[in-house]
């Protein structure tokens, strides 16, 4: 950013209210606001020269830095009395401007080491220059003392917040806070308000410390951070987030469907043993209890008439909380839905306002803000250190070939390499979903066509999710194949095309197993109540999933690590794959979602899952990996990966859910919506049982017709809602320009600035020499 | 909680809870690790506010500083004087700056001290030099250390100087989404805290 200065002179802005009178409290805030002034000025007048000096003569070596705290000797009081008198510099006069300067920018108060020390002391608002001439220590308690009454003037909790805010030294912070009990005002105050404040404090001070140690997990979060950094931190982290959605989610189907289902128990149908497969398959003795959709009753739960048949006369009175058990479910369902959908909108907004950040300055970031301070272990700082070596070197010549410009040859034979890869990526992910298709129609007649050995029949169903995690768990290493032989230019290139290949097969496997569940062309066509069999497939998907994952961390992690030591007698270790990881989990949650209507205690069981999968992902890692050698961006992959979370994953399995509720017919002969037509129709059905009964509440019959089920409504909502976004994205678009025009101002006055005091520097010269 | 302790009157231990980020739990624990360091010079009681200062190879050797590069700057900036030797004060203080409930403000404002060798109030290109040299190790050579620092002196001057002002430093951290996450110590957990010194380097 360094140019020559430029000539053109800038006229400075009008001074303001120069028609405020200065009162005897200013002057010393006028003093104090001069001497900061001045200095700033000295030391840019040091900056002035430097690069006048740099612009005559090149060759030479840039003249090292004066000792600050000494004064120039060349500048004559005159000159520097008339920069300090200069507009744009009185502003000092206004008590206004002084009082705001000393509470909002709390610049002026900054000093470490404490004010005595002259020569190292902290900016150059605060160092005593030669003109003043009242001793430092006077000063000092002028200082304070304006300080102390500010702090008195503000509320007692803006005081704590600028307090703890403030970069003063924690001593200086204790005087500075004993001071309004002490001497300084006159009158104490009032001893209850004080109290008050002071028990309030303290009991909040001590809920936040059960809060801080009620944290799960804090230790070993910081023994993973410690060793391996933010990076694979962020991994257990987002388990953590998922672990809180699912709980959520299974605490609100638990309050209202579960256990009061569990409590009026249904008609029981003849148990079948227990055996241990039932935990692999879900079938089995399973099949009719409270994990599936057909145990649950359609029926008021307390009301005594709902056993009787229908149309005869029931001389009992209604119950006076009566339980609409399908509509609970329907309600809990939708609600636990709309929490997490909640809970993610926050999560996405808050990491994304976190990570947001530019292109531009990206080797200073990496120079100042790449260092990880948590890091303890002796190992992971000299990776780290390698780490950031590697990344500098890398961005020096990233920068170094964006000026060399790729010949066209090889442009654009990169470009055709890549455009097979993705192609091959895609085709395979096809295939696969083909495939897998076929097989299952296939596993499904030939389940038909077998004998009813129960045994046999429920070890045939474990076969379509053993066969799809197995697809999860090899195709990774296919595309990262596909990517050695691409070879991107950056690595954050590569981590974001893999992460992006990973999640098309999923999806598309996904959206496979979702169109034959509703369609039930394949799987659950000869069962006659449909959703038990769907949630029982999910659960199945579910257990396979953990299992797959556990075989995955001994084979790719521990003996991957025995192989590299015993064999190869490497020192490396296998390193901690985050982004299929992460996916792994998304995929995981993502069946869960699927699988809430059908299956109302699969939070549980992903609960339990997540649980132990915490305890053995950490106490692999530990043993057996190493931190990661890639660059990673802890914030904006977090971000990545709480977006993907919200986007494909529960959108998806919100969809899904939206058109089983729409569209679905369910079965007739179980479940809480035996007999409709679509599930929906049972809310509707109750508005109008809630018209009838009341006649009072018509107005949210009508709330319900006319507002919720009007498309006309709708659409003018979703309308106004993107005229929202799209005004938003123009103001920030807006702010970004003005952004780049005040940067370009601020360059631009720093020019003229040194020119000026260069122009004056000099006619004082001259005058000095003609006289 | 209810606890008695006899090492802090509880005007001071409010105090240290107004003024720093840590809850009464965690500065009696935070005394307990400057203890731990030099237990013959720091005593029990501190109700008198004994003037009692760990010399800096003592605050170097804590597992959490002992493998930071930038340990030395970090114990010069918080401590009394400049020169690494630390009160009760100041060590509280640096932890409170470096725990994560600290604002973005104040730890860039002592991030920027930190890497401020000259303590001229300016990161200098020579300042810049030594801070690269301490993230690798020396293992650029000069030649890439000196491009590296005209690159980020290029990319981060607003005000054209040459070297960057604090708020040249504040404007740049702005736009880095990590530097929250990064410049954090955590030192209070739980009581197995203690085990942690005895750990060897795997």
């Amino acid at each position: 950013m360094s140019q020559p200065p430029s000539i053109t002179l800038h006229v400075p802005e009008g001074t303001e209210s120069d028609g405020q009178e200065l009162s005897p409290d200013n002057e010393r805030a006028l003093h104090t606001s001069f001497h900061q002034l001045i200095l700033e000025q000295s030391s840019l007048i040091e900056a002035g020269l430097e690069l006048e000096l740099q612009e005559r003569s090149r060759g030479k070596a840039l003249q090292p830095q004066p000792e600050q705290g000494e004064e120039h000797p060349s500048y004559s009081s005159a000159s520097l009395q008339i920069l300090a008198s200069m507009p744009s510099r009185t502003i000092g006069r206004s008590l206004g401007a002084v009082i705001s300067q000393y509470c909002n920018r709390t610049a002026r108060l900054r000093s470490r080491p404490p004010l005595q020390q002259l020569c190292r002391a902290a900016r150059p608002s605060l160092r005593q220059y030669g003109l003043d001439t009242d001793p430092a220590g006077a000063t000092l308690q002028e200082k304070r003392r304006l300080l102390v009454k500010e702090l008195l003037s503000l509320s007692p909790s803006q005081c704590s917040h600028m307090l703890l805010t403030m970069p003063l030294s924690l001593a200086e912070k204790r005087i500075l806070r004993g001071a309004p009990w002490g001497s300084v005002a006159g009158s104490s105050p009032t001893a209850l308000p004080v109290l008050l404040s002071q028990g309030c404090r303290g009991l909040w001070y001590r809920l936040l410390s059960l809060l801080r140690t009620a944290q799960p997990w804090h230790y070993a979060l910081k023994q993973i951070g410690g060793r391996f950094g933010s990076s694979v931190l962020s991994y257990f982290l987002f388990l953590k987030t998922l672990l809180m959605l699912n709980f959520f989610s299974f605490f609100i189907l638990l309050a209202f469907v579960v256990v009061v289902q569990a409590v009026y128990p249904s008609a029981p149908v003849s148990p079948q043993p227990f055996t241990g497969l039932e935990l692999l398959t879900g079938a089995g003795s399973f099949t009719h209890s409270l994990l599936y959709y057909g145990y649950y009753s359609n029926v008021t739960l307390n009301d005594p008439c709902s056993s009787s048949p229908k149309g005869s006369e029931c001389p009992l009175t209604a119950p006076p909380l009566p339980y609409n058990l399908p509509l609970a479910y329907l309600f809990s369902v939708g609600v636990s839905f709309l929490v997490t959908c909640i809970l993610l909108v926050y999560s996405v907004s808050h990491s994304f306002r976190e990570s947001v950040g530019s292109s531009t300055g990206v080797l200073a970031i990496k120079v100042f803000c790449a260092w990880d301070f948590k890091v303890m272990q002796k190992r992971s700082v000299k990776l780290q250190c390698q780490n950031i070596c590697t990344q500098l070197k890398e961005l020096l010549v990233e920068q170094r070939c964006r000026s060399r410009s790729q010949s066209r040859l090889q442009c654009l034979g990169h470009c055709l390499v890549v455009l097979l890869a993705w192609l091959l990526a895609l085709g395979s992910a096809s295939g696969c979903v083909l495939a897998l298709h076929r097989f299952s129609e296939h596993m499904h007649t030939e389940l038909q066509a077998q004998g009813s050995d129960r045994w046999q029949q429920e070890a045939v169903l474990l076969v379509l999710p053993l066969v799809v995690s197995l697809l999860n768990a090899l195709m990774p290493h296919l595309y990262n194949l596909l990517a050695m032989w691409e070879k991107q230019d950056s690595p954050v290139t590569q981590v974001s095309v893999a992460i992006v290949r990973n999640l098309i097969l999923k999806m598309m496997v996904l959206s496979l197993l979702c169109y034959q569940w509703l369609s039930r062309s394949v799987i659950c066509s000869t069962e006659e109540c449909w959703e038990t069999c769907v949630g029982q497939d999910l659960y199945r998907f579910t257990v396979m999933d953990f299992i797959f994952t556990l075989l995955d961390t001994l084979f790719g992690e521990l003996i991957w690590r025995l192989i590299l030591e015993k064999r190869l007698k490497t020192k490396q270790r296998p390193e901690f794959d985050i982004a299929r990881n992460v996916l792994e989990l998304m995929y995981g949650q993502t069946l869960t979602w699927l699988g809430i209507l059908f299956a109302p205690l699969l939070p549980a069981v992903q609960m339990l899952k997540l649980l132990l999968l915490f305890y053995i992902k950490k106490t692999s890692l530990m043993r057996n990996c190493q931190s990661p050698s890639k660059p990673w961006q802890a914030s904006r992959m977090s971000t990545v990966f709480i977006t993907l979370l919200c986007f494909p994953s529960f959108l998806g399995a919100a969809a899904f859910l939206s058109y089983t509720i729409w569209s679905v017919q369910p079965s007739e002969t179980c479940g809480p919506f035996r007999g409709l037509e679509t599930i929906y129709k049972s809310g509707k059905r109750w508005v109008l049982v809630l018209e009838k009964s009341n006649p009072n509440i018509t107005w949210f019959a009508w709330v319900y017709q006319h507002l919720l089920e009007n498309a006309g409504l709708q659409f003018f909502m979703s309308v106004g809602l993107i005229a929202v976004i799209y005004f938003n994205i123009q103001v920030v678009r807006g702010r970004q320009k003005v952004i780049c025009l005040l940067q370009e101002q601020i360059a631009n006055e720093g020019q003229d600035k040194v020119f000026l005091i260069q122009k004056l520097h000099s006619v004082y010269e001259q005058r000095q020499r003609r006289s | 909680m209810g606890n008695k302790q006899t090492i802090f009157t509880q005007e001071q231990l409010d105090a240290y809870q107004d003024c720093t980020f840590f809850t009464r739990k965690e500065i009696l624990r935070l005394f307990y690790r400057y203890r731990d360091l030099a237990p013959q010079l720091v005593p029990l009681d501190y109700s008198a506010s004994p003037a009692v200062t760990l010399p800096y190879e003592l605050i170097g050797s804590m597992p959490e500083l002992k493998d930071n590069p930038f340990r030395q700057r970090i114990a010069e900036v918080f401590s009394e004087h400049g020169d690494g030797n630390m009160t009760l004060d100041d060590f509280l203080d640096m932890f409170s700056v470096l725990s994560e409930m600290a604002p973005r403000d104040l730890k860039a404002y002592y991030a920027f001290k930190i890497y401020d060798y000259n303590n001229d109030d300016y990161i200098c290109k020579s300042d810049l030099e030594k801070t690269v040299n301490k993230l690798t190790r020396n293992e650029l050579t000069p030649e890439e250390v000196s491009l590296v620092c005209e690159k980020v002196i290029y990319e981060a001057d607003v005000d054209n100087d040459g070297k960057l002002s604090l708020a040249d430093f504040q404007h740049m951290i702005v736009r880095a989404p990590d530097f929250l996450r990064y410049l954090v110590s955590l030192i209070t957990t739980t009581e197995q805290e203690k085990t942690l010194p005895q750990r060897t380097n795997i």
